[in-house]
């Protein structure tokens, strides 16, 4: 027999039990539901922790000075980066695409009628928005007359022009930050909010120096962070071994001493969390997979009832010329499709959830942007393995059919 | 060279403690053409001699030669392509399958014998639905259909293969005396173009529209005559006989 022509005379078998075929598969259709939810809100996930790393910058490294320790006790950071660090890494680590220092303060903002505390004021040089990737809106960035003069000069986030500027163009606009008069020479594009939900574009960026001179009164030219960009993701790891080495030679610590600074690779951290997103949406499958056991395990009494059923239609086909293998595959398709159509309105419901899911998420935390995915993949392998349930569970039955003997078939009653 | 060629067939279910004799050997031959009635009261082996000829069970012993094809000591799949080629069952209960229009029901052989593509096999349904005069039916289904109009259903699908022999079993028993005429007609008629015609019933006035009759008592042939006064005789004097011990 043809595979066309058993699909037709399973099919209309099932339809003619439409609410047995339902509740049949309704045990297939929760499990691929399940299943396919679960691996969407996974890759959800995981592409939410990707974007927001991609959100912090390219490939970013970021090098804090090393702790003071006396007789063991860590004792509050050491004053060891300086600029010159950050120019000697961008220009002398060939894996480096960009370094900037970096000098965060507090401090309250009063621009136009408005007082505003923004979430970030800070001291940078001229290459911080390209470690950070972020273009600008309008206007031009700090330069580096800005850093050598420490000039009274910034540049204000999407949210800042919109608190203290509402609806007016803020380019060379004063604000006062602790009493000090600003000049705004440029607005940065909207970036949006960060994984914990806070806003990146509620800040205020100025020449390092100008926040170590004018706003901290300080003379020291060290800075707080040294922010490096690598120039790939593959080669993050290398940037980190060439800075390490540049950074030990400048601060003349001998190779055995411990350094007076270390390097956090964002790039080795997305990949830990990417593992863990994954291993926790494998694993929450697997717990899925197992309601598709249990459907499994439905189709299988129901086919075997059917097979009960149906001895006389058995006996009636082989009769008619059935072999035993024909009888078989009838059952077998069956089951097969039994399941895949349970597979196929699983999937459709788990999207369903998926979507469900992702617009609640968004409507509890409106900033963080949670993506809805749907895996082709997923959906994909889901199918194939609801049909293989299907013919797993589905073989018992079906050949237990195919074994009946064609007299005692036609005689059963 | 006859289309039917038994030679000592037997069959003994083997029921663990009791062997049951259901056929004890038998011999004989069937030729293109012929209506045969297979007579016998219940459990004189009627049924399994005919589930013998019709391919459906194995014998213990003995040869059955079906148009020159050994078929004894054939696979369960040979004798399922020995019975879509070469047999046509008609049944007592019609068997047709429930919920399934008339066409559909005479297409079902046609599945398993690759005799015909997908789009002929449509037609070649409808062909033979119109021959048992039920062309304006082919859409109905079973429940829809008088048990005359079933049985000539079923005739369609038994007859779709072009089989060699067509195998009637107590075809009549479900059907008033009417019905069962214009049944026994149309084998008749199909048996007068040329159709091996095999007639199982317990039923005399049944068999005599056959030609020939082999009387089975206790899983042998007693009679195989064309007189049916004879039969008829053999089968009273047996049964009376059966009686009496």
């Amino acid at each position: 027999m043809e595979i066309f022509d058993l699909l037709v005379i399973s099919l209309r078998q099932l339809a003619k039990n439409k609410l047995r075929s339902g509740l049949t598969v309704l045990g297939v259709v929760i499990g691929i539901a399940a299943v396919t939810t679960m691996v969407s809100i996974g890759q959800a996930t995981g592409d939410l922790v990707r974007t927001q790393f991609q959100s912090l910058g390219a490939n970013v490294l970021i090098v804090f000075p090393g702790r003071v320790q006396k007789a063991g006790v860590s004792e509050g950071k050491r004053a060891s980066l300086t600029a010159a660090d950050a120019a000697a890494v961008a220009s002398d680590c060939p894996s480096v695409r960009a370094a900037s220092p970096l000098v965060g303060t507090q401090g309250q903002v009063i621009g136009g009628n408005v007082n505003w505390k923004p979430n970030e004021l800070l001291g940078v040089g001229p290459d911080y928005l390209a470690v950070r990737n972020w273009p600008m809106a309008s206007g031009a960035f700090l330069s580096e007359r800005d850093v050598l003069g420490a000039t009274k000069n910034c540049v204000i986030g999407h949210t800042i022009a919109q608190k203290l500027f509402p609806g007016a163009d803020p380019m060379g606009q004063q604000i006062r930050i602790r009493n000090i008069p600003f000049t705004i020479t440029g607005v940065l594009a909207k970036k949006g909010a960060n994984m914990v939900g806070q806003d990146q574009d509620d800040i205020i960026l100025m020449p390092w120096t100008t926040v170590r001179k004018r706003l901290q009164g300080s003379n020291f030219a060290n800075v707080d962070v040294i922010l490096v960009s690598a120039r790939s993701e593959d080669s993050s790891a290398k940037a980190e071994q060439e800075m390490s080495l540049l950074l030990n030679e400048r601060h003349k610590i001998s190779p055995g001493e411990r350094s007076d600074f270390h390097v956090e690779n964002t790039a080795e951290i997305a990949k830990v969390l990417n593992v863990i997103t994954s291993t926790m949406t494998a694993m929450l499958s697997a717990i899925a997979a197992i309601s598709l056991v249990v459907g499994g395990v439905g189709i299988m009494n129901i086919m075997l009832v059917s097979v009960t059923e149906r001895t006389r239609e058995i006996g009636l086909r082989m009769a008619l010329g059935a072999r035993p293998r024909d009888i078989l595959w009838q059952f077998l398709v069956e089951a097969v499709v039994l399941s895949c159509v349970g597979g196929a309105i699983g999937i459709a419901m788990g999207i369903s959830a998926s979507y469900a899911i992702t617009a609640g998420l968004n409507a509890m935390l409106p900033d963080a942007h949670w993506p809805f995915v749907v895996s082709v993949p997923a959906a994909i392998i889901a199918l194939v393995f609801a049909g293989c349930v299907g013919v797993f569970f589905g073989f018992y039955p079906a050949r237990r059919a195919s074994r009946l003997d064609p007299i005692e078939a036609l005689r059963y009653d | 060279m006859a289309l039917i060629e038994l030679r000592d067939l037997a069959k003994t279910y083997d029921l663990g403690e009791v062997q049951v004799h259901a056929l004890r050997g038998v011999t004989l031959d069937i030729r293109e053409g012929e209506f045969v009635a297979l007579i016998g009261p219940s459990g004189s082996g009627k049924s399994t001699l005919m589930n013998l000829l019709g391919c459906l069970d194995r014998p213990t012993r003995g040869s059955y030669v079906l148009a020159g094809e050994e078929v004894a000591g054939l696979s369960r799949d040979q004798l399922a392509q020995v019975r879509s080629r070469r047999i046509g069952f008609v049944f007592q209960n019609f068997n047709l399958l429930a919920r399934t229009s008339a066409l559909e029901n005479v297409e079902t052989p046609l599945l398993y014998s690759k005799a015909f593509g997908r789009s002929d096999r449509r037609a070649r349904a409808a062909e033979l639905l119109d021959r048992v005069g039920l062309g304006d039916r082919h859409d109905h289904h079973p429940n829809q259909l008088s048990g005359g109009q079933q049985q000539r259903v079923a005739i369609a699908r038994a007859l779709v293969n072009k089989p060699a022999i067509l195998l009637c079993d107590e075809p009549t028993g479900n059907l008033d005396t009417r019905t069962s005429r214009e049944v026994m007609n149309f084998f008749r008629s199909l048996n007068a173009d040329g159709l091996t015609v095999i007639l199982v019933t317990h039923d005399l006035e049944v068999a005599r529209r056959a030609d020939r009759a082999l009387v089975l008592i206790d899983g042998g042939v007693v009679a195989d005559t064309t007189d049916f006064d004879q039969a008829a005789e053999m089968l009273h004097r047996r049964v009376l006989d059966g009686d009496d011990a």
